[in-house]
């Protein structure tokens, strides 16, 4: 089932929390809805899942607008939002019960269901305990097991694996991926390698606005249209080497690293390679050529870059 | 319908299992049963086989306990969040109000339904008439169903439990007292006016036995208002939360 976000707009008082924001996020995809606190990730999540009504513009899940069916679309709609809200005095096996009922699930399955949550979302030791007595990692999975118990075309995620410790983190990841396989999966995070780890696509909003739309190797490419290789050169005079990389052909910016006089950044021209450019140089001038490493530019920067400058 | 049930069933669980519903429960016993048999204007007092001083403390009884029962039904949802998750599941605002309203109305039935020895035992004492009884329980049920009402919507506007009871009473003691005393000194239409909202010439008329459509009326009026006040303000709820 495909979500389609077309023209969101959504203001509290005088500020757009989400300024008409357009995407599409097919059936089998997971999509990582990136950005800086505020941004506008949860109320967008929030209109999907029909809590909010829009200012502006629709959302359709499977076609159906959030605004005109509600009702059907939450039926196809698994979600687990931020603060994972949970009846805390409920016991575990209670609440997917109500859950499951209130989702529409067949009776006659309702059994199997749960025990199936139980036992994906590794709950079968606190089956029985009060909620509000589980740790935060297992209250999560409880969150998670009520979002899946319907087994809900569409899943929305925000910031799943919150409060988790590492092991939880990888096997909730790993729990995403499996599921994310047939359904269509949006889930928001500030962690940039989470959402590298299990996303096919990602989405960066900064100040309620779509800022990027991409796989992470494209934002990566992206970011390092401009190659920049890190060279060490010994036995040379600093500034005849600074002054003799500036002169190569290739390059468009030599930068000299501090703490360590011998150490220069390389940035080369758009789409050139000034390698072995250098390595000739060296040959030729007699240096030693001790470092050649190049700098890769991490996603981390790249989202600065599209959320800060903007 | 079925939607509605399972919201009421999680709700009535809920009561009992916070001890909420033991507390209401011999609370009122307590309170109705010491005022119509062994304090006051009782039964024995009175001299006859009716149960006017039940109904009559349950009036007050009720009128206080009410509020203390609905005030957690959406103020608490508000605050802990449940409230998001619950709208986003496939029920309407409606569905959820009228489970709430039904959890807290059946919580009330049980109550009620426990004075039943109250009545038997009158009944076994002296010549009761039935019809009375029967209007009087009816009195006092169209009455805890307005102010659930009443509760509800108090506890649909804050997320703070003490606020929704506060407000609940506020509104509440309009119709209970307020209304009617004012009625009571002033003239005209005004009075008139006022004499139809007081909530306890109703509640009176049915105590005595008498049935009319008029009270009936009223009743569901206020019930319904209440209710559709707090559909009105759960769909408001972009604007906070």
């Amino acid at each position: 089932m495909e979500v389609s976000v077309e023209n969101l707009t959504k203001s509290y008082g005088f500020q757009k929390a989400v300024d008409s924001i357009s995407f599409k996020v097919n059936t089998g995809e997971i999509v990582g809805f990136l950005g800086p606190n505020g941004a506008g990730k949860t109320t967008t999540m929030k209109i999907i899942t029909c809590f909010m009504a829009p200012n502006e513009g629709d959302v359709k899940v499977g076609g159906m607008s959030v605004q005109a069916n509600p009702e059907e679309v939450k039926r196809h709609i698994g979600y687990l939002p931020e603060t994972n809200p949970l009846y805390k005095e409920m016991p575990v096996i209670d609440y997917l019960k109500f859950v499951a009922e209130i989702q529409n699930v067949p009776k006659p399955r309702i059994r199997d269901r749960i025990f199936e949550m139980v036992n994906v979302c590794g709950l079968k030791g606190e089956k029985f305990k009060k909620i509000g007595e589980l740790s935060k990692g297992y209250q999560q999975r409880v969150g998670l097991a009520q979002a899946l118990i319907h087994d809900p075309a569409v899943l929305i995620l925000d910031e799943p694996t919150s409060g988790l410790d590492p092991n939880q983190i990888v096997e909730i990841r790993e729990l995403i991926k499996k599921i994310g396989r047939e359904k269509t999966v949006i889930l928001s995070s500030h962690i940039l390698a989470e959402v590298e780890a299990t996303c096919d696509r990602i989405l960066i909003i900064n100040k309620g606005k779509l800022v990027a739309d991409s796989t992470a190797t494209t934002l990566r490419k992206q970011a390092q249209d401009k190659e920049i290789v890190k060279v060490t050169i010994e036995d040379g005079d600093r500034n005849e080497i600074y002054s003799s990389l500036q002169g190569l052909e290739t390059v468009e910016l030599v930068d000299l690293l501090p703490h360590n006089t011998q150490a220069f950044e390389v940035q080369s021209k758009a789409a050139m390679n000034s390698r072995k450019a250098i390595f000739r140089l060296c040959v030729d001038k007699g240096w030693s050529l001790t470092e050649m490493t190049p700098v890769e530019r991490k996603l981390e920067e790249v989202f600065r870059d599209l959320t800060v400058t903007n | 319908m079925n939607k509605i049930w399972i919201i009421a069933k999680r709700e009535l669980r809920s009561f009992f299992d916070s001890l909420m519903a033991y507390v209401i429960i011999i609370l009122f016993l307590g309170f109705s049963g010491f005022f119509t048999w062994i304090f006051g204007s009782d039964i024995f007092l009175v001299g006859q086989a009716s149960l006017q001083s039940f109904f009559g403390i349950s009036f007050w009884t009720l009128f206080f306990f009410i509020p203390a029962i609905t005030m957690g039904l959406l103020a608490e949802e508000r605050k802990s969040g449940t409230l998001e998750l619950l709208v986003t599941k496939p029920v309407s605002d409606w569905q959820i109000i009228a489970g709430k309203f039904l959890a807290a109305f059946l919580l009330i039935c049980i109550t009620l339904l426990l004075t039943l020895p109250y009545y038997l035992t009158v009944a076994n004492i002296g010549k009761i008439d039935h019809g009375a009884v029967l209007m009087g329980y009816l009195g006092l049920l169209f009455m805890s169903a307005s102010y659930i009402s009443i509760g509800i919507l108090a506890s649909s506007i804050t997320s703070n439990q003490i606020v929704a009871f506060l407000v609940a009473l506020f509104i509440g003691i309009f119709f209970h007292l307020i209304f009617g005393l004012v009625s009571s000194t002033s003239g005209g239409w005004f009075a008139g006016l006022l004499g139809y909202l007081s909530l306890a010439t109703h509640f009176e008329s049915m105590a005595r036995g008498v049935i009319d459509s008029k009270d009936i009326l009223y009743f569901i009026s206020i019930i319904f208002g209440g209710l559709l006040g707090t559909e009105l303000v759960l769909s408001r709820r972009s604007v906070s939360n």
